[in-house]
């Protein structure tokens, strides 16, 4: 066990111009915001950015930090659609995998496993193939034949989550609602940076939460950002809740907003 | 209650008729999405679907979905709940920007270049993976022929013509009701068609097809979509919405 404490601006030092960076949260909750705004303050370019989208992708097209995305959606919950990142669709200054959210989470899943591929019904039929030439399909090996949608493994060159409470070897905590699909990320993931609102003793960790709660643990874990009030105006319950006034300004057009706490 | 109290708004036959559309669903997740929706899903919950499980809108299923007095009876976080999806245990009602005569629904993006859409909506999000998997309907506040399109831009639901492109691994596709602010349609035409149910109260079947950007089946002396009885109204007013909320999305001066 190490001491893997990092800042915000070490792992933006780290990042290469082209990578595939995975971003986790979901939507306008548990954003990375503080290393996402460093991110889009940063001379990096050409990113890929994987993400169950929200202001996360927006701020990041908003300042030209995206060749491509890859996503389900975009969205900042509470307000439907993100207008950064459809700014960015609309200009066509983007290339986009959209994918079934199911399947994005099958692509994770693959990378994880070091598969080079998951089956699904999920796509079939569906624009996604059209508007993805390069997916394939796959016969069954079995008896029943059916031919399904081969979602292939999505490799991430970095992962940034932000968590509840880590401590400093990397093992962290989700306090909400909801662990979204950040362990994948980070499995996905060559480097994996996870940000969280408190570094914290490791016995802290068990007296916070259930042990169900660790669901990220230092064989998954990279670097560790001590970044309070890190996932920005997105939700990181039970901390704080989303900023609907600040995401509102976000919305309006102002990119780096503060939150109000 | 007599008639003339009763009153019934545009917006509570909708209610009414989203409800309708999980009856006899058993004990699966009712994933409504939209407000009129989630009215119904709770409307049936409380009424004659009793088994469904309903979401607080994260991952924590409520059993009581007035909200007063709820228990949480289970624990579906997004992993788990895409589980249910390809499982089939789950019945979602979704929007659609725009939706063709076979139930191929959009949501993705409007314009027929998808590099540089015209208007970049919120992405086909899980509308493959539902409608592939599990019974779906949907939910259509503005009943125009901007939505109800000969072919949609980018299909993020699947539709009948195109499942039976897909054939055996499509098996479980079925589009169940279409509600909206004019009428109730669904798909049971021998080529699955979308097909005129029911046409609410006040509204003409000449209304409909006005609205309509294509050629609809069951012109001929629909039905109209009843009204929720006394109990479900009562529910409606004082239960589930007594701010009512239901009336900005279906206002009634859009009454036939």
């Amino acid at each position: 066990m190490h001491d893997k404490g990092m800042t915000v601006d070490e792992v933006v030092a780290e990042l290469r111009d082209g990578m595939t960076v995975g971003i986790g949260g979901w939507g306008s909750r548990r954003k990375p915001m503080a290393l996402v705004t460093a991110i889009a303050k940063s001379s990096l370019k050409d990113l890929t950015v994987v993400s169950y989208g929200g202001p996360d992708v927006g701020m990041l097209c908003a300042t030209g930090k995206v060749r491509k995305a890859v996503y389900g959606f975009v969205s900042l919950d509470s307000i439907p659609l993100d207008p950064h990142f459809r700014r960015a669709r609309q200009n066509g200054e983007i290339e986009v995998s959209e994918f079934d959210e199911g399947s994005l989470q099958w692509g994770l899943y693959a990378a994880a496993l070091r598969l080079p591929f998951l089956p699904t019904r999920a796509g079939l039929g569906t624009d996604v193939m059209r508007n993805n030439p390069g997916l394939r399909t796959v016969d069954s090996p079995y008896d029943d034949g059916e031919k399904l949608l081969a979602m292939p493994a999505i490799h991430l060159d970095a992962a940034l989550v932000h968590m509840n409470r880590a401590d400093i070897f990397g093992n962290a905590q989700y306090l909400g609602p909801d662990i979204y699909f950040d362990d994948l990320y980070c499995l996905a993931a060559e480097k994996r940076y996870v940000s969280c609102e408190r570094i914290v003793d490791t016995a802290e960790l068990a007296a916070a939460g259930p042990p169900q709660s660790l669901k990220i643990n230092r064989m998954m874990v990279d670097g560790v950002i001590e970044a309070p009030g890190g996932a920005g105006f997105t939700s990181c319950v039970p901390d704080y809740g989303r900023d609907e006034v600040a995401q509102k300004a976000y919305a309006a057009g102002e990119i780096f907003v503060e939150a109000s706490r | 209650m007599s008639d003339v109290t009763r009153d019934v708004t545009r917006a509570e036959i909708c209610v009414a008729a989203c409800a309708e559309a999980w009856r006899g669903d058993g004990e699966i997740i009712a994933s409504p999405m939209g407000l009129i929706p989630a009215l119904g899903a709770r409307l049936a919950k409380m009424t004659f679907a009793l088994g469904l499980m309903l979401s607080d809108g994260d991952a924590d299923y409520l059993t009581d979905p007035t909200g007063t007095a709820s228990l949480v009876e289970a624990h579906i976080p997004y992993r788990q709940l895409f589980d249910f999806v390809w499982h089939g245990s789950r019945h979602v009602m979704m929007g659609a920007s725009q939706l063709d005569k076979f139930g191929n629904q959009n949501i993705s993006a409007i314009g027929t270049d998808f590099a540089r859409p015209k208007a970049q909506l919120i992405g086909v999000r899980g509308a493959p993976g539902n409608t592939v998997n599990h019974p779906t309907s949907y939910w259509i506040a503005n009943h125009s022929p901007k939505v109800f399109v000969e072919k949609v831009d980018v299909v993020s639901g699947l539709g009948y013509d195109r499942a039976r492109g897909v054939g055996h691994a499509a098996r479980f596709h079925e589009l169940r009701r279409v509600v909206t602010n004019l009428a109730v349609f669904d798909f049971q035409t021998k080529d699955n068609r979308m097909r005129i149910r029911s046409v609410h109260p006040g509204v003409s079947v000449d209304d409909v097809v006005e609205a309509t950007g294509f050629v609809l089946v069951g012109t001929d002396n629909p039905e109209t979509t009843p009204e929720p009885d006394d109990v479900a109204l009562w529910l409606i007013r004082e239960v589930l919405d007594p701010e009512n909320t239901r009336e900005r999305e279906v206002p009634s001066a859009k009454r036939g």
